[in-house]
């Protein structure tokens, strides 16, 4: 258990030590939420845009940190040599991917922790809510977009992965019915952003967290099916060094 | 039983065979160097020995461990050291040393252990902001935060001044005393002359000499020197009894160990003859002529067929 602590730890010290990409996990939800609720030029839909803006940017927040923030990190790390390094120690692969997986968690709880509050804040009033559902979906969400992340950090040079995380990122954050609703996409992208796993974690959340899915059992469907073939193909392709 | 025991090696990159039916042994207290040019198959089978790479055929045992199905219980028990790399960038030199000493659990002191590495002034200092030789210096530590029984070490000296090569050297002589087999993967042969007791040499993928110094350089005495560069050769060995090569522009040698009266022959010419002798040594061969002498041997395998 102290392996998995002290590696859970630098994991931890690691992400809190880099600006970068507490920008991305933190700054740019908490700015696009702000915003957004503030100057009213999204066609949201609703009555006060942050009853939108919420659920989209909790996942947003889940996105960047499981698929962003893990995946850029871990393929420098495969650059580096850290990987080949940590593998010949006692902590072993398990124990270092676990504390991957918790480290996204503490993070996310986090974002959830600034995020929620500051929705409130801005005036979210959602007309029912489900946690339990959402906290199931903010699960399912972080096994697909991690598995997204670390198939990408596993197979491609450092600086090449930084680069296409941070390509899909903005598509899946422009296509992902986050911060745009799907019924403002051309109607061909729109069935994409449904089948992506933003835009069925935000329809999944959207649905908890104020009862407004637009195809709630598609998006859990869709969802369920990221999280269980993104980390497979991943485990597949991931390469340690 | 040997510490490490290679037989038979033969490592593969799809078409490429890097390393060929090799065999060879290193013992517990001593330090082996695997010797070699770049490219020679060194970090290959350094590779396999770690448990990282799959071996196309042959065994390997490290502390009569299997390192490609009993990895974890073998790293307990070993240190590695990599070419290069192997730490977070934005890592800090002390706290990455602790993490360490926590993930082998063999109560190692971390504190102690930057001191010995002599980068205690450097302890909040991140990996990148160290120089080439500190950056060698915390790997060694990570090694040593192991307490290991067998350490691998990848060209530990590469890039490091030469204060920085004497603390590891120490360090690493310090391991051997402690009864530590140590493996020392170096392309510098020097650094090998200075620590190895015993020898491995590799080239195009193939052990081709494997014995202590002094069993590499049995037989193979020379007289060597500078004197003027228009030396008239063939008058001096003429006059000696030996033949005498200009191996450089004023570097000379003679194939023949230094008796008494040839090295007075020798001077005595020179003097005779208004020479100077700008340098002189005499005796076993350099690790250096040894390998130059054994790879030019070789037959290139191009001229097989």
């Amino acid at each position: 258990m102290s392996r998995f602590r002290s590696q859970l730890r630098t994991e931890l010290e690691l992400v809190a030590r880099n600006g970068e990409q507490l920008l991305l996990t933190l700054g740019i939800p908490v700015l696009l939420l702000v915003f957004f609720s503030l100057v009213d030029v999204l066609p949201t839909g609703t009555d006060d845009p942050v009853d939108f803006l919420a659920p989209g940017v909790l996942a947003l927040a889940v996105m960047s940190t499981s698929m962003v923030s893990l995946g850029i990190g871990t393929g420098f790390e495969r650059s580096y040599h850290v990987l080949k390094r940590l593998g010949a120690t006692p902590l072993g692969r398990g124990r270092l991917i676990a504390a991957k997986i918790a480290a996204v968690a503490v993070v996310e709880l986090v974002q959830f922790a600034i995020l929620v509050p500051v929705a409130y804040a801005l005036g979210w009033s959602p007309a029912s809510t489900n946690w339990p559902a959402a906290i199931g979906a903010v699960l399912l969400g972080t096994l697909a977009f991690a598995g997204i992340g670390l198939a990408f950090a596993g197979r491609l040079r450092g600086e090449l992965n930084l680069a296409a995380l941070n390509g899909l990122y903005l598509v899946m954050l422009l296509l992902g019915g986050m911060v745009i609703p799907f019924g403002e996409l051309p109607s061909a992208l729109r069935a994409v952003a449904h089948a992506l796993p933003s835009g069925a974690l935000a329809d999944v959340l959207r649905d908890t967290l104020g009862g407004n899915g637009t195809a709630v059992l598609t998006s859990w469907l869709v969802l369920a099916g990221w999280a269980l073939v993104a980390p497979v193909v991943a485990a597949v392709v991931f390469r340690w060094d | 039983m040997a510490a490490v025991e290679v037989n038979g090696l033969t490592v593969r990159y799809g078409d490429v065979t890097a390393v060929n039916d090799i065999s060879f042994t290193a013992e517990a207290g001593h330090i082996t160097a695997v010797l070699g040019p770049n490219g020679a198959g060194k970090t290959s089978t350094i590779e396999v020995c770690e448990g990282y790479r799959r071996a196309a055929a042959g065994s390997v045992r490290v502390l009569g461990l299997d390192p490609a199905t009993q990895q974890r219980r073998l790293s307990e028990r070993m240190g590695v050291m990599l070419q290069e790399g192997g730490v977070y960038p934005s890592a800090r030199v002390l706290s990455t040393v602790r993490h360490y000493c926590t993930l082998y659990g063999k109560g190692a002191d971390a504190d102690a252990l930057v001191q010995q590495v002599g980068l205690a002034d450097r302890r909040t200092a991140t990996w990148r902001r160290l120089s080439g030789g500190e950056k060698q210096r915390l790997s060694l530590a990570l090694a040593l935060a192991a307490r290991p029984d067998v350490a691998f070490l990848d060209e530990p000296t590469s890039g490091v001044d030469v204060n920085g090569r004497d603390t590891i050297r120490e360090l690493v002589r310090g391991l051997a005393l402690d009864g530590c087999a140590v493996v020392l993967a170096t392309h510098e042969l020097d650094e090998a002359e200075r620590l190895a007791d015993r020898v491995v040499i590799f080239d195009g993928g193939q052990v081709i000499a494997d014995g202590t110094l002094s069993e590499l350089r049995r037989g193979h005495d020379e007289i060597r020197f500078r004197s003027s560069p228009t030396l008239d050769t063939v008058a001096l060995a003429t006059s000696i009894g030996m033949v005498a090569s200009r191996v450089g522009h004023d570097e000379y040698v003679i194939d023949a160990p230094p008796h008494p009266r040839l090295m007075a022959q020798l001077t005595g010419w020179l003097a005779d003859h208004g020479h100077p002798l700008t340098d002189l040594r005499a005796g076993a061969q350099r690790l250096e002529d040894v390998f130059r002498r054994l790879t030019a041997d070789r037959p290139d395998p191009d001229d097989e067929s």
